[in-house]
């Protein structure tokens, strides 16, 4: 069930590597689709509105910007609570993306998911104890898996 | 200190998927910081999002910034090269798209990783893959149009690889927003 039609698909794929970087870079990729550039404006203004698009610019390299401790941090939150405290954690100002995901145990007790990006690991355990002290009681367990490489960035794949 | 502002933004960067089943050297941490200036700094800080979509949206989001038009662009061209930048332009959400994420996690002896991650990599399905320091040290995530294709190409690494994935769907999204502060 896509929102987009065929337009937007060819849109979307015109635009998966990223804006040309001229002047015009939407009559550019106007011109390359065979649309008219009002076409593909409003095309991309009714993505970002309806959320296909979420945002516009620049995505850096975290390592790159120095952020080189990115922890996924784990919880394993009372069930009847997970909720309730997951909004709770999502709304921390320094959480980048926070989950509710199944447990897997004995290996994956944790039903919590939030990414903290750090420039350290003390800021990062920083972070981790500020959400250790949302969690409260509700937690009886947690930690934190720092990335040690990044293997593969590829994003969306389309369908063609 | 560093800090990440909330706003509207993104889970996943994107290059041309089908450029290669990359190994991704570009993409391990520099060697070093890239020095950025003042005005690399500002510009990142200001165009994680909010690009403006006009017939000229660097001259308009240039003048936001007191720069010329033609400056803006070869900064950003610059940064990307740099790779400061992994990518430049809109970022899709997969659920809106009628797509499917799913994270997944693999506990691979050190001996059988490299072969292993270059197989996993191998597979188009295969979006961000990332080593992590646990029992379970490769985490990856399948994208595809259908569970049912995300789950084939699971299936496809178990039964190749010899090692069990652990799947962890989505149940529940409380927040995506990244924006990283330069």
């Amino acid at each position: 069930m896509s929102n987009l039609d065929a337009i937007d698909f060819r849109l979307v794929a015109a635009c998966q590597a990223g804006l040309p970087l001229t002047p015009r870079p939407y009559h550019a990729i106007a011109e390359r689709l065979g649309l008219t550039p009002d076409e593909v404006m409003a095309r991309m203004n009714a993505m970002l509105e309806n959320g296909v698009i979420r945002r516009i610019g620049m995505v850096p390299n975290h390592y790159a910007l120095g952020y080189t401790a990115n922890g996924m941090t784990v919880w394993d939150v009372a069930d009847a609570r997970v909720d309730e405290l997951g909004e709770r954690i999502g709304r921390l100002p320094f959480v980048s993306h926070c989950y509710r995901r199944p447990r897997n145990p004995p290996l994956w007790p944790y039903n919590l998911f939030a990414m903290v990006h750090a420039k350290n690991r003390a800021q990062a355990r920083a972070y981790a104890d500020e959400i250790a002290a949302v969690l409260a009681d509700a937690c009886r367990q947690s930690d934190i898996l720092y990335s040690s490489r990044m293997l593969k960035k590829t994003g969306l794949r389309l369908v063609d | 200190m560093s800090r990440i502002r909330k706003q509207r933004a993104a889970q996943s960067a994107s290059t041309d998927p089908r450029a290669m089943p990359d190994r991704v050297a570009g993409l391990r941490a520099p060697a070093q910081e890239p020095v950025l200036d003042e005005i690399d700094r500002r510009l990142i800080n200001a165009f994680q999002g909010g690009f403006p979509i006009c017939e000229r949206p660097f001259q308009v989001a240039a003048e936001t910034l007191g720069l010329d038009e033609e400056t803006l662009i070869a900064r950003i061209d610059a940064l990307l090269k740099a790779g400061v930048l992994t990518r430049f332009g809109p970022l899709f959400n997969a659920d809106r798209m009628g797509g499917v994420n799913v994270l997944a996690a693999m506990s691979l002896p050190p001996a059988k990783f490299e072969n292993i991650v270059e197989f996993v990599n191998l597979q188009p399905e295969i979006a961000h893959n990332y080593q992590r320091e646990h029992a379970l040290n490769l985490w990856f995530v399948g994208a595809a149009e259908t569970p049912e294709k995300v789950e084939a190409t699971f299936a496809y690494i178990e039964s190749v690889s010899g090692f069990p994935i652990y799947r962890f769907p989505k149940e529940r999204e409380f927040f995506v927003e990244l924006k990283l502060e330069a």
